[in-house]
């Protein structure tokens, strides 16, 4: 295998990630405010119809982008409101969400199937492409994928940097607490809930405008549950969820770099070898406890605590109400 | 709650008028005459003897999905898995068939028992996943869906090819020993029929009326308290989704003998999922199921139709059902909602 | 800033928490709020700190009403509370806990904040490292890092509730030290507490709360004597005390060492009597609770034995524990004795599954629960959900559940959050338990009721033991020492 061939792997991977990665930060900044939107495989269908819809019909990828994140807000806002005003579990709205969006996907995008439409053009960044190496990796992309790595920085530097994120993590964390300090726990989980579903939906735009051009049936499936098994993987922390997703990528390309050489086996194990993949990490995350105790000496066992995981948010999932 | 009998009946058929609206403004939207849609679906669905045949068809698997699934909801557990059991179940029935050669009042049984361990086997995987792996369930069953349908591939393009090359049609088709008997000219076999209903009777009283049961609802809604009075949470959890999967697995089985006569690579047709949907608007009761069941069974037979007649997407069913189940939820929140506030204020 | 509470009434479903209570915080002074367990005190405080709204009353500042929707808007006029349970965020650091909740500029400043909190913690004596995680401190701790936080916000009104539980005496002095320090700069300070002595060592004034009502206000000099009157409608009857201990050794513990993520127990060897109480006191979260957790083979020892008569229950799962007659009752009822949603017929049929087949009889667990409902005198039919029963209620249905003979009873906080009235049922109860052969082992914050009721205590401080105490000599000044750490 020669460097170039290397090269140009990594760069699609980097391109081909870059949706997971806005899925996976919307979803950190839903979950870290104490909400979990579990729609996130039928948003990304039905986000990525829209922004193709919309973008085919206006002629304008921004329009496109545009109705992605709308669809993905309007989704996630569905989701708190049941949860947080009707008291509903957050889990069967979300589930039932994510088929009503796959079969509204599938209604309202049967005249879109497979017909050739707008794609966001490819746009070296003078001067940061020629780097060596890094360069073609990660300048010589698209506008799409140079946003993904803002987005990340940002929700990044929002969490560490800014008194919102702080106000954003206590919400997540303990929201009694956060109430007690005039923090207005409810609203500020609509709003995060309503701009991580927003970059869900850009995620689903960016498949339909970007990675995987133009629209079909089911045509993003199982990328929601990968992006939501991300998020506990990079154990909420937006770095660590984009190496996620660069990681999935990768594994998938080697996917695809193994089949021919077994072309007995039919593509569909190879599609599916992520999945399966994805459980063994959120084994090894999940169950870290347990088998850290056991095979890695103590002195390393906070390092390696810290680098493969740490709890949900605490108030994850749980309601607040004011007495 | 002291709401009048009318408010109760107006909140009881709001997700229904909701849903039908919803349909309506999503069929104008596409451009469609929404009455001759919705209208198509129904003439699709009860046009004649053999549909009705087709529902009772469709009802089967969903009927038994749903009750195992009654089991792991009272557990806590959110069986997404589910879908992935009916795949092992048909794996395992499908496996019986082709080696075993028997006769029919032998094999039959047989195969129904092979769908039994499939799906109970794949439960034991989840429920380990989930107490030994601290995996949330929802995602243990997804991977494992995923991975039972990359091993359908496997199977029916690799050792389980027919001779004359591998389709997405499937396997070649069993033995005539390994057809469930139909009723008359019908498609719906007596054999599931029975079946179905026996599990869902059967999980009726198990969750009302037995040791086990209790022990369930006791793990599912406070499990460090059910640990404390001396429950083990984990074999409960476990045995759970092994009753479950043993239902799912007999669902999946009866899709080869009863429905394709041979296994296909999408053997589950999403009714795992669907079945999801059957309990949430059940309201976690066994005695609704059957309604909703037949509602749900008239809208999959129905639903093709449109693509014949209208030139519109059959999944518009899906959005029909999932849509009640939303609004239902919805609804029940908003009268929550009401109740608790009459209760402040009165 | 002169502080006026008219005719606070609060209700929480049947109980009336606040009956008109009237009440005048002047500035400058510290105002002792004393009262029994359940008399209304915290009630009282969290309406005038803005987490609760009264259902009738009203609160003035400087004789202006005023209404607080948030506890922020009480911040934001200057009355701030230190609960009981820090109300802080346990997963985010000393300095971001300090940060959150102040004014909001985009970019946080943490020099400046650091510089603040170390400024206030200097003057106080506190010593908070800003990088540290807030759940590994103590709650002692927790409580400085909230009192330079609502002085940092500027209060001019600080209500503490209860803040002596749990804190270590230095702490306790300390803190003492710092509201004497704020009541003289002109602060006032509400000092919620129902332990006589810490209120006449530090208040201007008192004022007593029973039941829910305003009873009686004093002014220092403050007479003990009279403040216990007020306090308790009757006389304490001298209660009986549990029969002397001389039966055979129930359970005996060799050199055990247990340990969870906080805390570490080494060479524990204990010998449990049959008929005896035995009290395990200290500050929470000292080792107690893991103690009873590995006695009731919840927690597994790292060394040692645990010798249930001959048999060796070292290592063994909980189930076998439970089988040979050990329980232990949780301090967090609905969390982790009983299920919410299910009645008490049901949890009778799940702890006293009477037919050994499948099927529940429905019937007789109907009349068991039944009689145990009239046995142990609790409010509610077979069909009421454990959640609907008040504390006192849930504590006896946990009782009323247990297996008739247990060799070895363990409960946390028996009595907590119960009137009085129900605390004396409950340990009339428990003493009848004692009275056939049962050992008792109960943890509690509460000195007298330690000393009224254990034949020894033992008294922890971060993971250490004391010896035996006997507890028809030892005094409750003893028994403090101990406590925050001396003699140990």
């Amino acid at each position: 295998m020669d460097s170039a061939y290397l090269l140009a792997t990594l760069q699609s991977v980097v391109a081909s990630s870059s949706p997971l990665v806005f899925a996976g930060i919307g979803e950190t900044l839903t979950e870290r405010s104490g909400v979990t939107n579990l729609s996130l495989d039928g948003t990304i269908l039905l986000s990525a119809m829209a922004g193709f819809a919309v973008a085919y019909r206006t002629h304008s990828l921004v329009l496109g982008f545009a109705a992605g994140a709308l669809v993905g807000a309007a989704i996630a806002l569905i989701v708190a409101f049941g949860s947080i005003a009707l008291r509903q579990d957050q889990v069967a709205v979300g589930f039932t969400l994510t088929l009503l969006c796959a079969d509204l996907s599938a209604f309202i995008g049967l005249h879109y199937v497979h017909i050739p439409g707008p794609n966001v053009p490819h746009w070296a960044i003078p001067g940061l492409a020629d780097i060596p190496v890094i360069g073609q990796v990660l300048f010589d992309q698209n506008i799409v994928v140079y946003g993904s790595y803002l987005v990340v920085l940002l929700a990044w530097f929002w969490l560490r940097f800014t008194q919102q994120g702080l106000r954003l993590r206590s919400v997540g964390e303990r929201p009694e607490a956060a109430f007690s300090r005039g923090i207005p726990v409810n609203r500020l989980r609509y709003v995060y809930s309503a701009l991580g579903g927003g970059l869900v939906g850009v995620a689903g735009a960016s498949y339909s405008l970007c990675v995987k051009l133009g629209w079909s049936n089911n045509h993003t499936a199982g990328m929601g549950w990968i992006a939501l098994a991300i998020v506990i993987f990079g154990s909420w922390s937006p770095l660590k969820v984009m190496l996620g997703a660069y990681l999935f990528g990768l594994l998938k390309a080697l996917g695809s770099m193994m089949q021919p050489v077994y072309p007995n086996v039919p593509t569909q194990v190879f599609q599916s070898a992520p999945f399966a993949l994805m459980l063994l990490a959120l084994v090894l995350v999940g169950g870290g406890g347990a088998w850290i105790e056991r095979l890695v000496p103590a002195r390393l066992r906070p390092a390696v605590l810290a680098i493969l995981g740490s709890a949900p948010p605490a108030g994850l999932g749980k309601r607040f109400e004011q007495v | 709650m002291r709401q009048s009998r009318l408010t109760k009946v107006l909140f009881g058929l709001a997700p229904f008028v909701l849903t039908i609206v919803f349909a309506i403004l999503i069929l104008i939207a596409a451009g469609a005459n929404p009455f001759r849609a919705l209208g198509s679906i129904v003439a699709g669905a009860f046009g004649n003897a053999t549909k009705i045949g087709d529902i009772a068809v469709a009802m089967v698997p969903l009927t038994l999905c749903a009750a195992g699934m009654l089991v792991t909801f009272a557990a806590g557990l959110w069986n997404i898995g589910v879908e992935g059991q009916i795949v092992a179940g048909a794996l395992m029935t499908t496996w019986v068939v082709r080696s075993v050669t028997a006769p029919a009042i032998l094999l039959l049984p047989l195969s129904v028992r092979a769908g039994v361990v499939g799906g109970a086997l794949l439960g034991v995987i989840i429920g380990a996943l989930r107490t030994y792996g601290r995996v949330n369930e929802i995602f243990a069953g997804l991977g494992m869906n995923y991975v039972l349908t990359a091993l359908t591939n496997y199977l029916i393009f690799g050792p389980w090819k027919p001779p004359d090359g591998a389709t997405m049609s499937g396997t070649d088709p069993f033995v005539r020993e390994a057809w469930m008997p139909t009723i008359g000219s019908s498609r719906a076999c007596w054999p599931s029929i029975a079946l179905a209903a026996v599990a869902l009777v059967i999980v009726y009283y198990l969750l009302r009326d037995t040791h086990w049961g209790l022990r369930l609802k006791a793990v599912g809604r406070n499990p460090v308290a059910a640990m404390r009075l001396g429950i083990n949470t984990r074999r409960e959890m476990i045995l759970a989704l092994v009753v479950c999967g043993a239902m799912a697995g007999v669902a999946g089985s009866l899709q080869t003998t009863a429905v394709y006569h041979r296994l296909t690579p999408s053997i589950s047709s999403g009714y795992g999922y669907l079945a999801q949907l059957v309990v949430l608007l059940s309201g976690l009761r066994a005695a609704a199921v059957p309604a909703i069941v037949f509602f749900f069974g008239a809208i999959q037979v129905g639903s093709p139709t449109l693509e014949l007649r209208m030139q519109l997407d059959s999944s518009l069913g899906g959005i029909l059902e999932a849509s009640a189940v939303l609004f239902f939820i919805l609804v029940r929140g908003w009268r929550q909602r009401l109740a608790a506030r009459e209760e402040r204020h009165g | 800033m002169k502080i006026e509470l008219v005719g606070i009434t609060k209700r929480y479903g049947e109980l009336l928490a606040n009956q008109d209570v009237t009440l005048t915080i002047a500035a400058g002074e510290v105002l002792g709020l004393l009262g029994e367990n359940g008399a209304g005190k915290t009630t009282l405080m969290r309406v005038l700190s803005g987490y609760t709204r009264p259902e009738r009353g009203e609160i003035r500042l400087d004789g202006a009403v005023r209404t607080f929707a948030s506890p922020a808007e009480a911040i934001g006029v200057g009355v701030g509370m230190l609960h009981q349970d820090p109300m802080d965020v346990p997963q985010m650091s000393v300095l971001d806990n300090f940060c959150l909740g102040q004014e909001t500029t985009f970019l946080r400043h943490r020099h400046a904040a650091a510089a603040k909190l170390a400024e206030l913690g200097e003057r106080f004596g506190f010593d908070l490292a800003p990088q540290a995680t807030v759940g590994s401190l103590t709650v002692g701790e927790r409580q400085q890092l909230e009192l330079v936080r609502l002085l940092a916000l500027g209060v001019s009104t600080i209500i503490l509730d209860e803040p002596t539980t749990g804190i270590s005496a230095p702490q306790k002095a300390l803190l003492f030290r710092a509201l004497r320090e704020l009541a003289a700069e002109g602060l006032s300070v509400v000092f919620v507490s129902h332990k006589l002595d810490e209120v006449q060592a530090l208040c201007d004034e008192v004022a007593v709360l029973r039941r829910g009502r305003l009873v009686g206000e004093r002014k220092a000099p403050l007479d003990p004597e009279e403040l216990v009157a007020l306090m308790f409608d009757q006389e304490l009857p001298p209660t009986a005390r549990p029969p002397e201990v001389g039966g055979e050794v129930v359970l005996r513990t060799e050199e055990l060492a247990v340990r969870d993520r906080r805390m570490a127990l080494e060479g524990v060897s204990l010998a449990l009597h049959a008929g005896e109480v035995l009290g395990l006191a200290g500050l929470e979260g000292s080792g107690q609770q893991l103690l009873m957790q590995a006695l009731a083979g919840l927690v597994r020892p790292r060394e040692g034995r645990i010798l249930f008569g001959d048999v060796d229950l070292t290592g063994q799962p909980y189930a076998a524990f439970l089988r040979r007659g050990i329980a232990l009752v949780p301090a967090a009822r609905l969390e982790e004795g009983m299920i919410p949603g299910l009645s008490l017929r049901e949890h009778m049929a799940l702890c006293h599954p009477e037919s050994r087949g499948m099927m529940i009889d429905w019937e007789a667990a109907t009349r068991r629960t039944e009689s145990q409902i009239a046995q142990f005198n609790i409010v509610g039919t077979p069909a009421t959900r454990v959640e609907e029963l008040s504390g006192g209620n849930q504590q006896r249905a946990l009782l009323a559940l247990l297996p008739d003979a247990l060799k070895l009873l363990m409960l946390e906080h028996p009595t907590r959050g119960l009137d009085v009235s129900s605390s004396r049922w409950i340990w009339a109860n428990l003493l009848e338990r004692c009275a056939q052969g049962t050992v008792l082992v109960f943890t509690s914050t509460d000195l007298d009721e330690l000393v009224q009721y254990s034949d020894h205590i033992i008294v922890f401080s971060g993971g250490k033991l004391s010896a035996p105490v006997d507890a028809a000599t030892v005094t409750v000044q003893e028994l403090g020492n101990l406590i925050g750490g001396r003699g140990l």
